[in-house]
């Protein structure tokens, strides 16, 4: 997927002020590169769901958050992600990491057979980014979702391919 | 059966009387039982954020999140023990992003109250889990364990407003037939509420931390 360099380019662009989350195999660099960051505040969370909390309290704070996780994360995310979309009512946007998405073929993971299928049961409207040039439906969703002030998820794809 | 724990002299509300009076202009985020008395005893406050209905253990990770994005506030963040042993890695959390601007209150009964006052797995017996020494050793910079009102009373106004983050545990005695909260108008709204009153003020917003630490934290 993309660099370090360009997902933090790409954020900086979307206008987003933290990213919150946990890192995965994919997402790990981007966390180191978010870290030195002058633009973009990383916090770091012990387990998935407190990132929705954090990202919950940033945007009542006026910030733009972003919510960086893998699809195990939003399994463990359940109770918080409910809270804060659906109680508090919050447009809260995630990129969440799709394990596996690329060797399907192969692979027996079951978070292949679960991601799609919870994001639909939580009724969040989510776009699937299988590439890097893919990056400008993942903005477009992105600004979609503040223009509109719901919820958000690109699910990026992980995996060699 | 865990044996009960010694009656605390603190009362929950009398607690929350100290914290009414010395908040001044603070952020002051309630959850459970302290939202429950908040609401019933004092008027509402532009600046009050009640976390009702809640996904419990997470109040303190919404209120790291205002102090970050509001670091010209002090933020005061209420949670019951309870709630705090659900999610006790956002200690870690809040200690790592260093939030001068925040307080946590740790009201600390040793009991479920909302649902009658069972036990936590933590309360009683043997083992008497010590939320001050855990925060400390989370990072927290500033960390007291209070357990009589007089002292509450006399230090509350300045332990508040010490550099943070700063971690204050309250032992309060259980009030298991307080009820549940009372009716509030729907959580959506008061967010939307909370959210124009905080942004609707000069206090800066958001500036990028240059000072993070480099190295690697999870």
């Amino acid at each position: 997927m993309w660099t370090p360099a360009e997902i933090r380019t790409h954020l900086v662009d979307m206008g987003v002020t933290h990213v919150t989350g946990v890192p995965d195999s994919t997402f790990g660099p981007w966390f180191d590169e978010l870290r030195t960051s002058s633009e973009i505040r990383l916090v770091p969370v012990c387990r998935e769901g407190e990132a929705w909390g954090v990202a919950a309290g940033l945007h009542l704070g006026g910030a733009i958050p972003l919510v960086l996780i893998q699809c195990t994360g939003l399994f463990e995310s359940g109770d918080a992600l409910r809270n804060m979309l659906y109680d508090l009512g919050l447009p809260l946007y995630a990129i969440i990491g799709y394990r596996n998405y690329l060797n399907r073929a192969a692979a027996s993971d079951s978070t292949l057979r679960f991601t799609e299928p919870i994001l639909q049961a939580w009724a969040i409207d989510y776009v699937l980014i299988e590439s890097p040039d893919q990056i400008g439906r993942l903005k477009d969703h992105h600004r979609n979702s503040r223009r509109d002030a719901v919820p958000g998820v690109a699910l990026v794809a992980e995996g060699r391919g | 059966m865990p044996k009960a724990r010694a009656q605390a002299p603190i009362h929950l509300v009398q607690a929350l009387d100290v914290l009414s009076e010395v908040r001044e202009n603070a952020v002051v985020v309630t959850s459970m039982g302290s939202a429950r008395e908040w609401v019933r005893r004092f008027d509402p406050h532009p600046f009050d954020f009640v976390h009702v209905p809640s996904s419990m253990g997470q109040t303190p990770a919404i209120g790291l999140g205002i102090a970050l994005a509001q670091p010209a506030r002090r933020v005061i963040t209420c949670v019951g023990d309870g709630s705090l042993l659900m999610n006790l890695g956002c200690l870690a959390t809040i200690a790592a992003a260093k939030p001068e601007n925040f307080v946590l209150i740790v009201f600390d009964n040793g009991a479920y109250e909302v649902t009658g006052g069972q036990p936590t797995p933590v309360a009683g017996g043997a083992l008497q889990f010590d939320f001050a020494m855990t925060a400390r050793a989370a990072g927290f910079v500033e960390v007291e364990s209070l357990d009589n009102l007089a002292d509450w009373r006399d230090q509350a106004s300045q332990l508040i407003h010490l550099p943070g983050p700063v971690c204050l545990v309250l032992r309060v005695q259980a009030n298991p037939s307080a009820g549940p909260v009372d009716r509030l108008p729907p959580a959506g709204e008061r967010a939307r509420a909370f959210a124009a009153a905080l942004q609707g003020d000069d206090a800066p917003r958001h500036p990028p931390d240059s000072s993070q630490s480099p190295e690697p934290g999870t």
